[in-house]
């Protein structure tokens, strides 16, 4: 019950920093805003595991974690240099 | 012994809820990048510990109380690394902030520009 009550906090969070991500006057908004939302879902997974009564869904989120940190250096990479690194 | 934990897990999350809430409404409303990344990390600090603490707390396994801190010891570590190096590269890219200059002394302001 707590679980979903949380849940339902995390949904609105993440619908305010969806309007940042729609609404940004640079591209680095767009990017924190887009990994702030990441840490959101990352919470959000665990709490619905939680929620649903099967706590195994923070493997999930353990992936989350690591895919959101990479993403946000790819794309800052990539403003950065113009390239990913490759050739 | 039971509800006292469940009430303890309630009012993490309610605690993690309302930092969480505060750090997305910020993301909105504040100025510029370089304050948004101070919104941003109330987020991924005060909102990620309180939710990760209430669900170690209500948390049925070992295993998955380990998995949890795993979690919350990795978004420690990683959240101001990526808040830092959006500041970098938004400086770097040429984003001014927000507001006076405080960096250079009234006295020189003239001469320098």
């Amino acid at each position: 019950m707590i679980a979903v009550a949380a849940l339902a906090a995390m949904a609105v969070a993440i619908l305010i920093a969806l309007i940042r991500v729609a609404h940004a006057p640079t591209a680095f908004d767009r990017v924190l805003a887009v990994n702030s939302i990441g840490t959101m879902i990352i919470l959000g997974i665990s709490l619905h595991g939680f929620a649903m009564g099967r706590p195994e869904f923070v493997d999930i989120s353990v992936l989350y974690a690591i895919l959101n940190f990479i993403g946000t250096f790819a794309v800052l990479k990539l403003f950065s240099t113009g390239t990913l690194g490759d050739k | 012994m039971d509800s006292v934990i469940y009430i303890l897990a309630g009012l993490c999350f309610a605690v993690g809820s309302v930092a969480i809430l505060i750090g997305s409404v910020g993301l909105v409303r504040m100025p510029d990048v370089f304050s948004r990344i101070h919104a941003a990390g109330m987020v991924d600090t005060a909102g990620v510990a309180f939710m990760i603490f209430g669900m170690v707390l209500l948390s049925p396994s070992w295993l998955v109380t380990v998995k949890l801190i795993l979690i919350g010891v990795f978004l420690f570590y990683t959240s101001p690394v990526s808040g830092h190096a959006i500041a970098l590269v938004a400086k770097e890219c040429g984003v001014k902030p927000e507001g006076r200059d405080l960096t250079t002394p009234p006295s020189e302001k003239g001469k320098a520009s």
